[in-house]
């Protein structure tokens, strides 16, 4: 048990580390994302002038390309499952505590929205309306809550019929304040569990656009766009490929092993 | 059963029909058009294109036009590629990624659940440990990071087997696009095998298999494997519909000629039909996979009615 604590230890770090050198280093270093050095072309990693994981085949910094990427992929870890977890709660704690119509109403729309086609509807969003960064965020998280909605509801159900509930509607609480008041703040350890679940999936979702070229605008680079970038080079420079596609895996990795450990740690149920 | 399926089939027409009007409106309501990036074109010639493709109608009209049109099955026009029907293109792409998605799938299933069983058989040994953590690897990594990377160490330092050019049927073009496609979902799949053996190893009529002295592999194969199967037939169900939109990203790294690549570059190109016939599809094959997953959920457990 112990052991497993202590992977997500580990894995808690790594993010924080991340996060905090994409957000410093790019700040410190001499070097930016966008302009192009056209002596330095395609360098591979070296120590000479700081280029510590070398230059891209227009010879920008990979290293701070890489932590940009860095910075779209936590910005969206945040942003997005920010929406689908607020989005998902509302929906799902609305319903299990307004039960009847109105719950099979809304459980309704659920279900018919799990047969709506959500990459191409983001695709064609984001394309449409000029690639704005927000644009997808939102996109992307509007279209991640429903299996957040789902859980909620369910628990919600569970929740509804416990002792404090009834006690907090004698003492004349109702509707949005019992909601909010409530029943949320008891949904707090599922709700966290899945939250931790979702970002790695907006994280690659994010980046699955931008590797097809409809995501990040450039000059800016997301791991997406700079594994796509490296894809098309990887003959010749492999570590173009290999550096951005093992940190956005890094990434993901440290976010489901923190997911895992947490639903050990928060979710009595699935305990062997 | 054949009720049901026919009253499943009739419940999924408005949410079809939801799918088309959402995706139309947002089509229409983005800025620009498909013929209004040729600055060069003629007014009359514009006026006369857009008079062929009917886009001079008021909006209602495309829209019931369209939907006529749908009732009889025809996608329109591509305003991309001329005289040629979106029909044409999907008739031409969609068995590309029907190929590789469900050999993915299958390659996923005869891989992940033998993993999963015996992770679960033998749990907190190295044989659960071991690929259950090479498993949170294999689902952090997405499929457009193991694609090229596959192409790197086999196509291009080994070269054993082809990168691109695709032949239509040639099994050994096929052999680097699947493996891509299905490395995340065996990890998937074994992860859940493993979850809903160790529920189903806990149930009395496992013990008392137990105690009528059965071997290992006949507890395994007759008694905990059709019940273990459950969860994993309703995570194929939205997967395998998935599966077809997630291999954009095997289409465009090594060339294969399936209806992604038309989606992607249809939509950059404002090709209206044919990104609402694509969105259709995608959109039918998601009911028609949850469908099929619901009937062989019933099949494998019989409690389950179907009503």
């Amino acid at each position: 048990m112990s052991n497993r604590h202590r992977g997500s230890w580990i894995a808690g770090g790594v993010l924080l580390l991340v996060a905090l050198s994409s957000l410093i280093v790019p700040a410190l270093s001499p070097y930016d994302y966008y302009t192009p050095q056209l002596d330095l072309i395609s360098k591979p990693p070296m120590l000479q002038g700081g280029h510590l994981l070398g230059t891209d085949p227009l010879g920008r910094d990979l290293l701070i390309r890489v932590l940009w990427g860095c910075r779209i992929s936590l910005l969206i870890a945040l942003v997005a499952s920010g929406i689908s977890v607020g989005l998902g709660v509302l929906w799902g704690a609305t319903a299990g505590y307004a039960g009847g119509t109105i719950d099979a109403l809304m459980m309704r729309t659920v279900d018919v929205l799990y047969s709506v086609p959500f990459v191409p509807f983001v695709i064609v969003l984001t394309v449409l309306f000029g690639h704005e960064l927000w644009l997808m965020f939102v996109a992307i998280g509007a279209v991640s809550w429903l299996d957040i909605a789902r859980i909620v509801r369910g628990e919600t159900l569970s929740l509804k019929r416990r002792e404090f509930i009834e006690a907090a509607r004698v003492s004349g609480v109702r509707g949005a304040r019992m909601i909010g008041r409530h029943i949320v703040p008891n949904l707090l350890g599922v709700v966290i569990i899945y939250a931790t679940l979702t970002v790695p999936t907006v994280i690659l979702f994010e980046a699955f656009m931008s590797f097809l070229g409809v995501g990040v605008r450039v000059p800016l680079a997301s791991l997406g766009s700079l594994i796509a970038d490296g894809a098309s080079d990887m003959q010749a420079h492999p570590h173009l490929l290999l550096v951005p596609a093992a940190v956005l895996a890094a990434i993901v990795y440290c976010f489901n092993f923190l997911g895992d450990g947490l639903r050990d740690l928060l979710d009595p149920r699935q305990q062997s | 059963m054949l009720r049901y399926i026919l009253r499943r089939v009739l419940e999924s027409i408005p949410t079809l029909l939801l799918i088309v009007t959402i995706a139309f409106a947002l089509l229409h309501a983005a800025p620009g058009g498909p013929f209004a990036a040729d600055k060069a074109m003629l007014p009359e010639i514009r006026h006369s294109i857009e008079a062929r493709y009917h886009l001079d109608e008021p909006l209602w009209r495309q829209y019931l036009r369209y939907l006529g049109d749908l009732a009889h099955g025809d996608l329109g026009p591509s305003f991309q590629y001329r005289n040629t029907s979106v029909n044409q293109l999907i008739a031409a792409g969609l068995p590309v990624d029907l190929t590789v998605g469900l050999s993915a799938i299958v390659l996923a299933l005869l891989a992940g659940i033998p993993i999963g069983l015996n992770a679960a058989w033998r749990r907190h040994t190295l044989w659960d440990r071991l690929p259950m953590g090479l498993a949170v690897a294999g689902i952090s990594l997405p499929v457009f990071v193991v694609a090229p990377l596959l192409v790197l160490v086999f196509a291009v330092k080994l070269h054993w087997l082809p990168a691109g050019d695709w032949v239509h049927g040639s099994p050994s073009h096929l052999l680097l696009p699947v493996a891509a496609l299905a490395l995340p979902y065996v990890a998937y799949v074994a992860r859940i095998v493993r979850g809903s053996a160790l529920e189903v190893l806990n149930t009395s009529f496992i013990r008392t298999a137990h105690a009528k002295g059965l071997p290992a592999h006949r507890i395994l194969l007759h008694h905990t494997l059709r019940p273990t199967l459950a969860p994993v037939v309703s995570f194929l169900g939205p997967t395998t519909a998935g599966i077809v939109t997630i291999s954009i990203v095997v289409e465009t790294v090594f060339g294969l000629p399936g209806i992604g690549r038309f989606f992607v570059t249809g939509a950059l190109n404002r090709d209206y039909t044919l990104v609402l016939g694509i969105t259709i599809l995608y959109g039918t094959l998601i009911i028609l996979f949850n469908l099929l997953a619901d009937l062989c959920y019933a099949w494998l457990d019989p409690r389950v009615r179907l009503e």
